[in-house]
């Protein structure tokens, strides 16, 4: 049951004989072990797996999803990650026999609909993003980060100029760029942000050089804001011999509006998971698939998927850099965005981006009379606060601000990042949300905002009304217990 | 459009509250010649009932193993997957949640991959475990790197026998690293690693020797000789091991390899036409800190009551940057949860009969063919779920024809190499009577 104790283990339930599967009965004649598999190869100690009945394992994860938010749940404003409605039918489509119990080695004739749908959606990306094709294999958005990178560098080294070895990325930027780069074996250089918001460009053109790789950037930025500069950053980095990077974490703020192919970029990867409405899954699956240039294109990983006669095929481009995970993709993650794609059309795509961008300026014009807003002017999709006032003024950091607004039912924003803002509160709140559920998101900030003068104490005790309160991170870091045991 | 409630009477009142006239004026910072002029050039939209009937027609192209009798493996696999699985991985508070990063209102989360790091961590005989990774392939090679970091050398041996495309995964992730890779041949009789070929090596340069158990083959290689060369040499043994074999075979920790990767497909998570899967990780204690990915922990509350946090995140991207273990930010969390919910309904008892039950009925199938059908096996070694059959016919076009009487063949080898054979699977999904026909067919066609 659950109760002042928490949910117990699945371990500290288990009863020495319980079953909760039954396998059909072996109807091949046995032979013994040894005759098939030799004794020294065979398990002496065995796994200590849990022996439960169908009901209890049932009951368990059941309880365990009541002490956790989702966006089913409520709000969900989590900066940078598009917490938006995760439409169900997209659910079903993806469990359709034909697509769930396929196998990525069967002939190729007999999974021309997948082929079809993955070459579509490439296509759809293509569109998107103002480039020229698609590989769809990247896991998530910073595998999508790398698998660019590596493009970058093949595409550098076929040219004759592997020296180049520096990837530059903003202060601003999501920490998986500069990870990405070193995974790519790249150095990484930091360019500021202007008083704007925006890329130093002053400073970038001092950052450039016959070093320089390329540059990776989200536009909007992280502080959701669009860099103007744009087209004066596309032509520094150009002119050097660099390329451009698109980090599409923050696309949902620019479908219709902007392609990125337009404005200099070179490789542009979408989230699945964030503009095309896949669920986040507590953490996962995402898929990252990139979207390249015409002179890129050759580069791309293998398998990707072409039209040939009128039927879909897997084919490696001329120079491909490999593989970056096995099979294709994320497959049934592409069945649900091109689902959403295809749900919403040209015009609804367009929509969609427009209203995420009201309802962030929205918010962030009822907030900033309570939070310092360090950038005051329209954002895109997101917006960042900072909880300097409240830090300054009355003692309560950002930390406790989020803990207190878990109290209120709604997820807390991204915070402490970007690193570039003082106690940031990066808040986006995606366009399936009703004006009802901003309102109400509103009011707890001013509560809190209250609180933070009035009754300090209570946001730096917070949260008070969640399955378990504030929980010692420290303790956790110091004395790492990653498991159950056997006692 | 569906998803957006917003009203032209709410987007009205919005935009007046914040002394707009129009939502254009929000994007007044971007200049007009970067505009998408004429809208973007995709298909109309659909309405729910048009999407569902185009989906199934897309669906219906493709032939599923529901209605076919699939013996292809290779990477990915037609186990069973108990029903209450994908009941409880659609809860939308599993579904629709992301990362935990909001521990005390992802208990759920937490606690679940909590469960699932202690049943990779039993599976394998390892201290540890994090909370998953892309897939089986991209876990070795961000295995490889690790055992790179920890010994402070550049060597990575890899055997000839381990999956094609890992070893493409591995290449691309490792060159790009400076690392050197050598590839272990296997003995052409016997289809396990050559030990004698380890003597070869420089030992002073070698971070580590991967191991895959079962081999790409399928066969089960003899891990103890190349465990103490390895830690003789001072390098890492580390092992790529089939979670379903686990339910038989010697463990990992048994071995003493010091990193564990493996796909945990097999693990309550369909096919999918190969994704997603989940990769697991499994290290020792000594090892703990170098892990790429999340890692759950338990703590204690502001009460002392038991809760779970994210910990150890000074390894991570978005705490160290580029001086993070990985770049790894999004995992498989959801495919984790499925594992945790399989292992757990399966139990002890359930998971070594899912072992059990593969290897008699590939056992079954091994001998019906070399008694009824000219085919041979390729291999002498002791095989698990997998075995490779060579004979002179094109595999493909025994493919095609089984296709035709409802079957999916073994995986024809000509695509890594080997035109001769073809790599089949037998899982505790199929039965006797399926298996009596495939070798019937076969029989037929030699």
């Amino acid at each position: 049951m659950t109760s002042k104790t928490g949910v117990p283990l699945l371990f500290e339930i288990s009863s020495p004989g319980r079953r909760g599967y039954r396998l059909p009965e072996l109807d091949v004649p046995e032979v013994p072990v040894d005759e098939l598999i030799p004794t020294e190869y065979l398990r002496q100690q065995e796994a200590e797996l849990p022996e439960v009945s169908e009901l209890e394992v049932v009951r368990h994860f059941t309880q365990l999803s009541r002490l956790n938010h989702g966006v089913d749940v409520d709000f969900y404003p989590l900066g940078s990650c598009t917490m938006k409605y995760n439409p169900r039918v997209n659910e079903d489509m993806a469990s359709l026999p034909g697509f769930t119990a396929i196998h990525p080695y069967q002939p190729e004739e007999t999974v021309q609909g997948a082929l079809e749908l993955m070459y579509n959606l490439g296509t759809y990306l293509a569109e998107l993003s103002g480039l020229h094709s698609a590989t769809l294999q990247p896991a998530a958005g910073a595998h999508g980060e790398l698998t660019g990178l590596w493009i970058i560098k093949a595409y550098h080294e076929a040219n004759g100029e592997g020296h180049r070895n520096e990837i530059i990325v903003p202060d601003s930027a999501h920490g998986t760029n500069p990870a990405s780069a070193m995974m790519a074996n790249y150095k990484v250089v930091e360019v500021p942000s202007d008083e704007r918001g925006g890329v130093d460009v002053a400073a970038l053109r001092k950052l450039v050089g016959p070093k320089t790789a390329g540059l990776m950037l989200t536009n909007p930025n992280t502080l959701g804001l669009f860099d103007e500069n744009i087209c004066a950053i596309a032509e520094i980095v150009h002119e050097a011999g660099g390329l451009l990077y698109y980090d599409g974490a923050n696309a949902n703020a620019l479908m219709g509006i902007v392609k990125p192919g337009h404005t200099g970029f070179d490789v542009v990867h979408y989230n699945l998971h964030k503009t095309f409405s896949t669920p986040h899954g507590g953490g996962g699956p995402g898929s990252g698939p990139i979207v390249v240039s015409e002179k890129l294109a050759p580069f791309l990983p293998w398998p990707v998927v072409a039209k040939e006669d009128g039927r879909y095929v897997l084919k490696r481009p001329e120079k491909s850099i490999g593989r970056v995970k096995s099979f294709y993709g994320h497959f049934s993650v592409l069945v649900r965005a091109y689902a959403y794609i295809r749900s919403h059309g040209a015009e609804g795509l367009r929509q969609v981006s427009e209203a995420a961008v009201v309802n962030a300026n929205y918010l962030m014009h009822h907030l900033k009379s309570l939070y310092h807003l360090p950038y005051d002017r329209h954002c895109k999709h997101e917006f960042v606060l900072s909880g300097k006032l409240q830090k300054e003024q009355h003692g309560v950091r950002t930390l406790d601000i989020a803990k207190r607004l878990l109290d209120y039912g709604v997820h807390a924003p991204t915070i402490y990042f970007p690193l570039n803002v003082d106690e940031a509160l990066m808040i986006e709140p995606t366009e399936t949300e009703t004006k009802e559920t901003l309102d109400a998101f509103i009011a707890a900030m001013r509560r809190i905002a209250e609180e933070a003068e009035n009754d300090p104490e209570s946001l730096k005790s917070a949260p008070h009304y969640t399955p378990v309160r504030r929980l010692d991170e420290a303790r956790a870091a110091r004395q790492p217990i990653l498991r159950w045991k056997k006692e | 459009m569906r998803y957006i409630p917003m009203t032209d009477q709410d987007r009205e009142a919005m935009l007046a509250s914040m002394g707009l006239s129009s939502t254009e004026e929000l994007f007044a910072d971007i200049p007009e010649h970067l505009r998408t002029a004429g809208g973007l050039d995709l298909p109309p939209a659909l309405s729910e009932a048009e999407l569902i009937r185009h989906m199934k027609a897309l669906a219906s192209k493709n032939t599923n193993l529901e209605d076919t009798i699939s013996f292809m493996g290779g990477g990915a696999y037609d186990h069973l997957i108990p029903a209450i699985v994908k009941h409880l991985i659609s809860r939308g508070e599993f579904l629709t949640a992301y990362t935990p990063y909001q521990a005390e209102i992802s208990q759920g989360v937490l606690q679940s991959i909590f469960e699932y790091q202690t049943l990779i961590a039993e599976l394998t005989g390892m201290e540890a475990a994090n909370a998953s990774m892309y897939d089986g392939a991209t876990a070795l090679a961000e295995a490889a790197l690790m055992a790179c970091n920890a010994t402070r050398r550049n060597v990575v041996v890899l055997p000839d026998n381990l999956h094609p495309e890992w070893q493409e995964v591995c290449e691309l992730y490792l060159k790009n690293q400076d690392v050197e890779i050598k590839y272990l041949p296997y003995l052409e009789g016997a289809g396990t690693i050559d030990h004698e070929a380890l003597q070869s090596l420089d030992e002073k340069t070698i971070a580590c020797v991967v191991v895959q158990q079962p081999n790409f083959f399928g066969l089960v290689e003899d891990v103890d000789p190349i465990s103490e060369f390895v830690h003789s040499a001072g390098g890492l043994l580390v092992m790529a091991v089939d979670p379903i074999s686990l339910g038989l075979l010697k463990s990992p920790g048994e071995y003493g390899a010091d990193i564990v990767v493996g796909d945990g497909q097999s693990l309550g998570n369909t096919m999918s036409f190969g994704g997603p899967s989940l990769g697991f990780f499994a290290t020792t204690g000594k090892l703990v800190r170098r892990m790429p990915g999340r890692i759950v922990g338990e703590t204690v509350d502001a009460d002392g009551r038991r809760g779970f946090v994210l910990t150890l995140q000074t390894r991570e991207q978005h705490i160290r940057r580029e001086k993070a273990t990985s770049n790894i930010c999004s995992n498989q969390a959801l495919n984790a949860l499925a594992a945790a919910i399989y292992l757990s309904v399966l139990g002890k008892e359930g998971f070594k009969e899912v072992a059990y039950h593969c290897l008699q009925k590939t056992a079954y199938l091994r001998r019906r063919l070399s008694e009824a059908t000219p085919f041979k096996e390729k291999f002498t070694a002791p095989a698990f779920r997998e075995f490779v059959v060579t004979g002179p016919v094109d595999w493909e076009a025994v493919n095609e024809a089984l296709l035709k009487d409802g079957f999916l063949g073994g995986l024809p080898l000509k695509r890594f190499g080997m035109a001769d054979a073809a790599l089949f699977a037998v899982t505790e999904a199929r039965t006797k009577d399926e298996i009596d026909r495939l070798v019937e067919l076969l029989g037929g066609m030699s």
